[in-house]
């Protein structure tokens, strides 16, 4: 089952070849295609990562001398949380492009990265309640960082129910871009709300001008899980937009022909 | 291995911080795959079933 090749965009004008590139992206059958050779091999990618993280993590780091064993739930907490507010960031930012140049690539990986960052988010909040009931003795606290972190879960919410309200994916795609846009807002709040609010969690222990007050034991774990996350991002996102595409392209002549009986 | 298991006492909290994420990350695949494999099936016959109306 392989797309067929599609003719290039002709212009008068000589293009650049990055130009062309550019103007590919804009083509879904060019991007199917894109993805169904890159899937497999970020899949791998990110399974090994996570074997690795989860061994250095759970095995290898040595046990905290404050938070005993349980501060292991940071190779997930940290991870999820940090993608939540990347992943948070590629939404409005392809919202932006898709809103600015209309480019469906750009709106499909924004409709599709709403749900995959609500995920995150939902997993940082869950986690962090997790630790925080040993560690402060409550599951939630109403301060700075954990109710900005709890504003981005409705953010993406609120992104994903407009998705679903609006028939017009077009529509759709510019009235969930501007949201995400102001959402933005949220993101340096939930970055400083540790050092502008007094607060009962934790300031940055790795993302900071200073080196990071973390042993190197414990550390290269953590970024391993980060790298796994992210990469895993790429594994969400790459499997929706796939099925997003061929859903919203079923009509198009490239899809008859690829699932043609031949 | 129990020992391991036991987290310290952190059992509790550690392990279903982990399942959760396990289960979580997922699905956030897993679902995205299947309903790929399912949009394809069903567009494969339709297209059969439209192949053959065209021989009648």
């Amino acid at each position: 089952m392989t797309p067929p090749q599609i003719d290039q965009p002709t212009g008068n004008r000589p293009r650049s070849i990055w130009a062309r590139r550019f103007h590919q992206l804009g083509s879904p059958p060019f991007f199917y295609t894109l993805i169904e050779k890159l899937l497999p091999w970020v899949g791998a990618l990110c399974a090994l990562c996570f074997a690795a993280g989860l061994y250095g993590g759970l095995i290898l780091a040595p046990t905290d001398y404050q938070q005993g064993e349980s501060y292991r739930i940071i190779y997930i907490h940290v991870p999820a949380a940090w993608m939540s507010m990347f992943v948070y960031l590629i939404l409005a930012i392809s919202g932006g492009i898709g809103l600015i140049w209309r480019m469906k690539l750009a709106q499909a990986v924004a409709r599709a990265s709403a749900p995959i960052g609500a995920a995150y988010t939902f997993l940082a909040l869950l986690t962090g309640s997790l630790w925080g009931k040993p560690m402060w003795g409550t599951w939630w606290i109403w301060d700075a960082r954990l109710t900005s972190e709890l504003v981005l879960l409705f953010l993406y919410l609120g992104y994903m129910a407009l998705q679903s309200a609006i028939d017009d994916r077009r529509t759709a795609a510019r009235a969930g871009a501007v949201l995400a846009l102001v959402g933005v807002v949220n993101l340096p709040i939930i970055h400083f709300s540790v050092e502008w609010w007094s607060t009962l969690h934790q300031g940055p222990t790795v993302t900071k001008f200073d080196k990071p007050s973390i042993a190197t034991s414990m550390l290269i774990p953590l970024l391993l899980m980060a790298i796994a996350f992210q990469l895993h991002y790429l594994v969400a996102l790459f499997a929706r937009v796939r099925a997003e595409i061929l859903d919203s392209e079923r009509r198009s002549a490239w899809v008859t022909k690829m699932v043609a009986p031949s | 291995m129990l020992e391991f298991l036991a987290m310290g006492g952190y059992a509790l909290f550690v392990w279903p911080a982990y399942g959760a994420t396990v289960l979580v990350l997922g699905l956030a695949v897993v679902l995205p795959l299947r309903r790929h494999r399912q949009l394809t099936r069903e567009l494969e016959l339709i297209a059969i079933q439209h192949d053959q109306s065209q021989i009648i």
